[in-house]
């Protein structure tokens, strides 16, 4: 691990926590030594895309790689997602493990029956003699001041089609561990990188170890398990539900909230696919209250999916109906007007006042 | 109409065909021409829901079916190739199992069998065969040992943007694959003049420096020498091989179509040219290869066939409901086993 470091140059050096070594990096950091790893320990794993060789991706997330690993293992394709999509599916058929990249979420669309058509049927299709261990990058939600289709919210849309798995890393920690977990599962999985997040920096606690064992033993939460949701605060009034970059807007809201004597609790959901109904169930069923916050558009998005988990699950323990703070119903706007569109502090905090002051009759 | 080869390497050194493999060749047609109408006949008497037939494509499927090695190679095929699927020795009741409405992929092996689920979406498997072969390349495998893809679709695929990422992703990569486009004149009700651009899917590869091939559909012997010629030229490294067999859909779209609203019967009849059955009975008679005997028991052997595989398609029940759920996935997820417990006590059939 050290090796890979030195090697990549841009880890600083490790820090001693207990026996596990915990290392301060960048989500970049985290992902691009995660991909090192997965390859190193997985000699089936291929790693391509549009400009992931040499250059190292447009937000240098398989940077290195290709020089360490060969051109066989790292490379670029030509400009079309369908055949990155479609070739993975051949890729998979022929026994290996793939981790394509599509540059940014609106390019996913091109690709669009080759994921929902193809990759995520095949196993299906073929009586699971076929199975896809694929997993898909997408850079994925906005607050990047991006041009148009560079900041899109596909989660809704990945999590409706049957055959495939979505999440979505938080932290640079859990952006290391769950891409490791995904790359190394045999079914598809759609990696949804949170790019407003690539370059803040936190503890990610590196362990070849089961790694949500080591996380406890390091005293760090995560639920102890790589598969669920994970309780990013603790709190008793009220519950924020989030995923990706609105994880850490969720934290912020929750030290302003405090400042008024509200003291709320944020749930992290990772897995937009299969979404920890029992993890929901336990938060909500504590606080009473919930508010979930995604960027996509309110109609048809996750939001309302996970509201109806929580109904289904606290219908009688809950003190007001669930709320959704979402982006609007429209396509994603240009960066000038991002900040109206994405879930913001005020809107949040507007989200919860709802919700404690809502009274029954 | 057979262009000469492009090709880098030819198979030169490999012997002309056999009076017995050229018997063999005849007997897989006439076994997928009798397994074809018996087919139809099938879905008239509610045996099976629909199919897709072949009838007139025997010479372009079974010819090219013949040159796939079954250890090494693979083929992707889409809704309409049972003559395929026939020649490579699949088993006929998995493959019929897809018309019979009992799984969408078919219930053979893919694996075993070398030959992917049957492929619904036109032109959908056409990448798979670009990322199976390159996958042969970085396999590390000396050259002897590696694999081909060859992947089938037909001219109304050709239209499909995905067949223009497949050619230029292959040639780029330089990946052993071949593309048999099986050029029948319809995409159901669409003429070929109406789909294809300049005239011909061979004459696109020139645009990716991939050699082409456009071959006499319907005899059997052309399809095979330049199908065993493509495979020698992926196999000595060369990269793909555009291969356009000229044949004739004779029969409808599928068992729900009615040709009748875009064709005329005198039409097909100056369209479809000869048989290639009875033109190539006729010149292993001409060429005594194979006398009246012969042709009685291929036709006898194709009847049985015929019956077995229609007694194991009349055998073959529903699969358990069950399966809707555990195939899903590798690892099914926690509200997807919660899903089939709800539909198991729910369910009368369990």
């Amino acid at each position: 691990m050290s090796e890979a470091a030195t090697a990549l140059s841009f880890a600083p050096g490790p820090v001693t926590m207990e026996t596990e070594p915990v290392l301060h990096l960048s989500m970049q950091q985290a992902l691009n030594r995660a991909l090192d790893e997965i390859l190193a320990d997985h000699p089936k794993t291929v790693i391509f895309g549009e400009d992931c060789g040499r250059l190292g991706g447009v937000f240098r997330i398989t940077d290195g790689l290709q020089a360490k690993h060969g051109e066989e293992r790292v490379f670029d394709t030509p400009l079309a997602e369908s055949a990155i999509l479609g070739m993975s599916v051949g890729l998979a058929m022929a026994g290996f493990h793939p981790i394509p990249e599509v540059q940014f979420d609106g390019f996913a669309y091109p690709a669009i029956n080759q994921i929902v058509c193809q990759i995520a049927r095949m196993n299906y299709r073929s009586r699971g003699t076929l199975p896809m261990p694929i997993t898909l990058r997408v850079p994925s939600f906005g607050g990047i001041r991006a041009p148009e289709h560079h900041g899109e919210s596909l989660e809704a849309l990945f999590a409706h089609v049957p055959g495939l798995k979505v999440v979505s890393p938080s932290t640079p920690h859990d952006a290391y561990h769950l891409l490791k977990y995904a790359a190394t599962r045999p079914d598809p999985v759609i990696f949804m990188e949170p790019k407003s997040r690539y370059w803040q920096k936190g503890p990610v606690v590196v362990s070849t170890a089961t790694p949500g064992q080591a996380m406890l033993d390091a005293g760090m939460d995560d639920g102890g398990s790589l598969t669920g949701a994970r309780v990013a605060r603790e709190g008793r009034h009220l519950t924020l539900v989030a995923w990706g970059a609105m994880v850490a807007r969720c934290l912020q809201v929750a030290e302003l909230a405090a400042e008024d004597g509200i003291d709320v609790e944020v749930v992290d959901l990772r897995w937009l696919k299969p979404i920890d109904a029992e993890a929901l169930a336990r938060s909500v069923g504590k606080t009473r209250r919930a508010v979930v916050v995604h960027e996509a558009p309110l109609t048809s998005g996750l939001g309302a999916e996970v509201a109806q988990l929580i109904t289904q699950h606290c219908f009688q323990t809950l003190k007001a109906p669930v709320e959704r703070v979402t982006g609007f119903d429209v396509p994603y706007p240009s960066g000038d007007l991002e900040d109206e569109y994405i879930p913001n502090i005020d809107r949040i905090l507007f989200g919860i006042q709802r919700v404690l002051e809502y009274r029954r009759g | 109409m057979t262009t000469k080869p492009v090709l880098a390497a030819v198979d030169e050194d490999a012997a002309p065909l056999t009076h017995e493999q050229l018997r063999e060749l005849y007997s897989l047609m006439a076994s997928v021409r009798r397994l074809d109408s018996a087919a139809v006949a099938w879905q008239r008497q509610g045996i099976i829901p629909g199919y897709a037939p072949q009838l007139g494509q025997e010479a372009a499927q079974v010819g090219s079916g013949y040159a796939v090695d079954r250890t090494r190679d693979f083929v992707f095929p889409t809704y309409r190739e049972m003559g395929v699927a026939r020649a490579m020795g699949l088993d006929m009741v998995g493959y019929m199992s897809t018309h019979k409405a009992t799984w969408h992929g078919g219930m053979y092996n893919p694996l075993e069998s070398r030959f992917a689920p049957i492929q619904a979406v036109v032109a959908g498997s056409v990448l798979h065969a670009v990322g199976w072969a390159h996958g042969q390349t970085l396999s590390g495998k000396p050259d002897g040992e590696r694999g081909v893809a060859m992947t089938y679709f037909g001219d109304g695929a050709s239209s499909q943007g995905d067949v223009h990422e497949a050619m230029n992703f292959a040639a780029v990569m330089k990946a052993p694959v071949v593309f048999f486009i099986q050029n029948n004149g319809w995409a159901i009700s669409v003429p070929t003049e109406r789909q294809v651009a300049g005239g011909s899917v061979a004459a696109r590869a020139a645009g990716y420096g991939i050699p082409s091939l456009q071959v006499d559909g319907n005899d059997v012997v052309a399809v095979h020498e330049a199908t065993r010629s493509a495979f020698a030229h992926c196999r000595a490294g060369n990269g793909p091989v555009v291969i356009e067999a000229m044949t004739y859909r004779r029969g409808p779209h599928s068992t729900a179509d009615d040709p009748g609203r875009y064709r005329t019967l005198e039409e097909e009849r100056l369209s479809a040219g000869e048989d290639p059955l009875e033109r190539f009975k006729q010149r292993l008679l001409s060429e005594g290869v194979a006398d009246t005997a012969f042709f009685a028991r291929a036709q006898q052997q194709a009847q049985d066939e015929e019956e077995a595989v229609r007694t194991g398609i009349e055998a073959l029940g529903p699969r358990p409901g069950a399966e809707m759920f555990s195939l899903v996935f590798q690892e099914p997820t926690p509200t997807l086993q919660s899903q089939a417990t709800a539909w198991r006590k729910e369910s009368e059939h369990v």
